[in-house]
């Protein structure tokens, strides 16, 4: 755990001293010692940003994902499953559509509003079926809301070759050109995620045993689902709201921190975030070094990257079934 | 005195398919209760319905007197723990860890883990001799190991009621009385009311002080091991032609069914 707070702590270093643009270690210390030093302001204006935005983004689809696989009790749960990002998809598509805007700002609005009211739907749908005791449904009626959410995304986007444009940029999942503005309300719900998390550790190592033994001890299920979904709802909506939809870690950061830490939910839930922090940053530093100029957005490198350390890991055998 | 549980005109049903209707039985304090009945009698639901896993169509389940119904769950907890039949065993995860999980109702938020709660731990492995496997990954032992385990985590419960369901199944005959030897030493030892679901109706009946046989959505027959298990409640409620005569291990009741009829 103190080796995983290092890493995070070297891989902020790396973000903030590597980048597109070729600036001396000791320049950007001394434009971060002094703000008016800042060559070209692209410490202050742009480093520093995305760093702090991309641990945020980081921890909290970590997180995301080791409390929606301990939900679910399915290795292959990943934030998505809930529909989140699709529902984040379709409120930018129709707010480009609709009003024709794609400013930074609107967009994280619409990305935070469109997640939130699509996780409150499949909740709805779930609890209306045969209810919340088994995770089954849940996961159910987030992939069948999926579906119908990227389903519109399709028909608008293919229908308007403005919106395609404007959803093409944001769909990879990029911390390129975001500043702190206005993601003050994103923090603020990734932070109250991030609490709901915690409170909810402890009801994951019961339900772990299953529905029927964590009520036998005494859990109450209904408070664990709503806190555990709540949990996942706002971190996920937080993290698509900075950067768009961000695939892999919320799969991935979990089955790694699940060999460093193993099972027990009060150090899985931290070390799988603190691991989501580390991937992203490494991931946007090589996005920024491999590309020059042209920076390769976070979002591929980590689907690239991701895909083949997955399939590494399924090799081992390292997966372990929930 | 107050039975450790009664249920009172208790109607349930199972996804709408009703299982006992208006039925009335109590439990009290101290033995060991086993319940059995053909396949599909609803003895495990019975079980569920004591356990708070199952919520009655109508009736009332008490537990030491109150209404389970005005209970919350973690103080259900504290009084009834209930091993369902098919836990998961979790990934990544050491035979202590799990054990210790039995602590969860003790704990919250503001009550964090305490030396205390280590030692009910370590008492709970000692007493189902199974200290040597406490480091071991749970999902490396086997069955006989594994069920010992759960066994475990149910005694760090600390509840004076014990529900089992279905306790042996898949497990082979020396550790079926494996497990039912560490049943009877807990309800011995301490003081643990038990009731338990079983299928093998002659060791139900070597390890019960009561049996209840349920069948057609009511009690068939209620009381000691020799007045249940005679040939006329096994025809009718298992449909079994079957021999009764004294266990010459135990001198509890044997049941030997009849030979085939060849024609």
């Amino acid at each position: 755990m103190i080796a995983l707070v290092g890493l995070v702590a070297v891989m902020t270093a790396l973000s903030l001293l590597l980048g597109s643009n070729l600036i001396s270690p000791y320049a950007v210390v001394g434009a971060l010692v002094d703000p008016a030093n800042d060559p070209g302001a692209v410490v202050w204006g742009s480093r520093v940003p995305r760093t702090v935005l991309g641990l945020l983004v980081g921890l909290c689809l970590g997180v995301a994902g080791a409390v929606m696989q301990g939900q679910t009790r399915n290795p292959l749960a990943d934030p998505g499953i809930f529909g989140v990002s699709a529902g984040a998809s379709l409120a930018v598509v129709i707010g480009v559509y609709v009003v024709g805007t794609s400013s930074v700002l609107a967009t994280l609005w619409l990305a935070l509003a469109g997640a939130i009211v699509a996780s409150i739907v499949v909740f709805g749908v779930a609890a209306l079926g045969r209810g919340l005791s088994s995770p089954v449904p849940l996961a159910i009626a987030g992939t069948a809301v999926s579906a119908l959410l990227v389903a519109l995304t399709s028909y608008l986007v293919l229908s308007d070759e403005t919106t395609l444009a404007a959803y093409r940029i944001w769909v990879v999942g990029s911390l390129s050109g975001r500043t702190l503005d206005g993601v003050g309300i994103a923090a603020l719900f990734a932070l109250a995620g991030l609490v709901f998390a915690v409170a909810n550790v402890r009801s994951l190592n019961s339900l772990a045993l299953g529905t029927e033994l964590a009520r036998g001890l005494g859990e109450n299920l209904l408070r664990a689902r709503i806190l555990g979904l709540a949990a996942i709802t706002l971190l996920t909506a937080s993290a698509v709201a900075i950067t768009g939809p961000i695939g892999f870690i919320g799969l991935t950061a979990p089955h790694i921190a699940r060999r460093l830490v193993r099972g027990d939910h009060s150090w899985l839930v931290p070390a799988s975030g603190l691991i989501g922090a580390c991937v992203l940053l490494a991931c946007d530093v090589i996005g920024r070094v491999i590309g020059g100029t042209a920076e390769v957005p976070v979002g591929v490198v980590l689907t690239v990257l991701g895909g083949v350390v997955f399939i590494g890991i399924v090799r081992r055998g390292r997966i372990a079934a929930l | 005195m107050t039975p450790a549980l009664e249920v009172r005109d208790l109607t349930l049903a199972y996804d709408r398919t009703p299982i006992f209707d208006k039925l009335d039985l109590r439990i009290d304090e101290g033995g060991i209760t086993t319940l059995i009945g053909a396949n599909g009698s609803g003895k495990s639901t019975l079980l569920k319905a004591f356990g708070r896993l199952l919520v009655p169509t109508s009736g009332t389940v008490l537990l030491e007197g109150s209404p389970l119904r005005g209970l919350s769950a973690r103080s259900v907890a504290k009084r009834l723990a209930i091993l369902p039949q098919k836990p998961i065993t979790p990934s990544a995860t050491t035979v202590r860890e799990l054990v210790s999980r039995g602590r969860h109702p003790h704990q919250s938020l503001f009550r964090p883990w305490t030396p205390g709660d280590s030692a009910i731990v370590d008492a709970a492995l000692a007493a189902t001799g199974i200290t040597d496997l406490a480091e071991r990954d749970a999902g490396a032992l086997s069955g006989g190991q594994l069920q010992r385990a759960w066994i475990a985590l149910v005694l760090a419960q600390e509840a004076p009621i014990i529900l089992l369901d279905e306790p042996t199944t898949f497990l082979d005959l020396s550790h079926q009385l494996d497990v039912l030897r560490l049943v009877r030493s807990i309800n011995r030892e301490r003081g643990a009311t038990v009731v338990m679901v079983l299928h093998d109706l002659s060791l139900a009946g070597r390890y019960s002080d009561r049996l209840v046989v349920v069948g057609g959505g009511r009690v068939i027959a209620d009381g000691t091991p020799w007045e249940v298990l005679t040939p006329e409640i096994l025809r009718d409620a298992f449909d079994l032609e079957a021999t009764v005569i004294p266990d010459p291990a135990s001198g509890t009741p044997l049941i030997v069914p009849a030979v085939d009829i060849v024609l």
